[in-house]
């Protein structure tokens, strides 16, 4: 089972949303992995849209990278709409 | 925001019983606000009017950063242009959304913005003003993304999945621009000497006209509209959404204690809406031919910037191939 290729599994809950990653399934190829994917994943209508990917071709950050990627954003808080307070006589903006 | 004239190449409307079955079975798919993804077949006209409208609204928010690049070294304190960089970070953000939501598409992103770069594609025609003073850059978030936040609220409901999902992210980011906008003006009138004030009542005569031409023309019974309103791309027409950004704009220009340059504008008892001035569509028409008052100082700068970053892209390809080149040696 370890030779087949790892596939990365992605399902659409339902129309107009993102796909999202939900888990993986090994397979001999794509369609069998598609195939797999339907029968671990959609088994309760789960989804409306399937979509795998190899394993292999996906770039992960590292999670020691953690800070380095994601602290600076941390103290810009003028990023975000409730920074800028506004009295209530304007209404919602 | 910022698409305001989009070709559909439609004559006039199909009837169902005109339409191929694929045909059919699509526009029962957009009637039942089932969202059209990539893999779905589609008529070729919907293709390319989505094409043109989202590489429109790209090309918008990146061009859109220059009127505010502008104030960057002169915002008056550190505060003040750090946020505005946050802010001009955040349309760069939204001009590459889209233009990925437009390769979804099978579009080339070089080649549109190519289309750009030659005068063949347009964008708001609102960029081709000059920010003349400090209380622009509150003007603009105000009311220039105020604008473009009434259009896409409606574009999230718009029928291509991934168009919608862009306009999705990009509306939970706007509403951080519109406030940041308001409160520069709300500090000036507040605490501002008799001449800032007067710059804040300035910026608005200014752009007020610009900003409701933004929407675009009259909703006519042109073709384009039609098919864009029956494919669901647009979901109101231009002046609905021109009345719905003025009803709601007004009352936070009185709290200001400002006016806008309309001697028309008045609130109708009857209607419960805002009456408003005709817009000058001589000038609309104008800047968007290209002979506004900034039209080609920005294209100008657009090329620069592309011509002028080569140099950064052809060395990240070198050293992409000359990392392969190690790992493959080693």
């Amino acid at each position: 089972m370890s030779e087949w290729r790892l596939y990365e599994v992605f399902v659409r809950s339902k129309h107009g949303l993102n796909h999202k990653h939900v888990g993986s399934v090994h397979a001999a190829d794509a369609e069998m992995a598609m195939e797999n994917a339907r029968d671990l994943y959609t088994r309760r209508n789960e989804g409306v849209s399937i979509w795998v990917v190899p394993s292999d071709t996906i770039t992960a950050s590292a999670s020691d990278e953690k800070e380095v990627l994601f602290d600076p954003s941390e103290d810009k808080i003028y990023r975000h709409a409730s920074f800028y307070e506004l009295p209530d006589e304007v209404g919602h903006m | 925001m910022y698409a305001q004239l989009v070709e559909t190449g439609a004559k006039r409307l199909k009837t169902m019983e005109e339409m191929s079955p694929e045909e059919r079975e699509f526009q029962e798919k957009v009637d039942a606000e089932t969202k059209i993804e990539p893999k779905n077949w589609m008529p070729e006209g919907y293709r390319k009017t989505l094409v043109r409208q989202i590489s429109q609204h790209a090309h918008s928010e990146v061009v859109g950063m220059l009127p505010e690049g502008n104030w960057v070294t002169r915002a008056p304190t550190l505060k003040r242009k750090l946020q505005l960089m946050a802010k001009i970070q955040d349309e760069a953000g939204h001009g590459l959304y889209l233009y990925s939501a437009m390769e979804t598409l099978g579009a080339d992103r070089d080649e549109e913005i190519e289309k750009l770069h030659q005068g063949k594609a347009k964008y708001s025609s609102i960029f081709n003003y000059p920010t003349l003073n400090w209380a622009d850059m509150g003007a603009v978030g105000w009311l220039v993304d105020g604008a473009a936040i009434v259009n896409q609220v409606v574009l999230q409901r718009t029928s291509y999945g991934p168009y919608s999902r862009a306009m999705v992210r990009i509306c939970k980011e706007e509403s951080f621009h519109q406030r940041q906008g308001y409160q520069i003006l709300l500090d000036m009138m507040r605490e501002g000497t008799e001449e800032q004030k007067a710059m804040v009542q300035d910026a608005i005569n200014r752009l007020w006209w610009p900003s409701l031409m933004m929407f675009g023309p009259h909703d006519d019974e042109s073709p384009n509209s039609q098919q864009s309103m029956a494919w669901k791309i647009k979901r109101k027409s231009n002046d609905e959404l021109r009345q719905m950004f003025i009803d709601q704009t007004v009352p936070q220009l009185e709290f200001l204690g400002c006016t806008a340059p309309d001697p028309d504008l008045k609130f109708n008892e009857e209607t419960g809406h805002y009456d408003f001035g005709e817009i000058d569509w001589q000038e609309f028409y104008d800047v968007l031919k290209g002979n506004g008052p900034c039209n080609r100082e920005r294209i100008n700068t657009r090329k620069k910037a592309i011509d002028e970053g080569a140099w950064v892209r052809e060395a990240a390809v070198a050293y992409a191939k000359k990392q392969k080149q190690r790992a493959q040696a080693a």
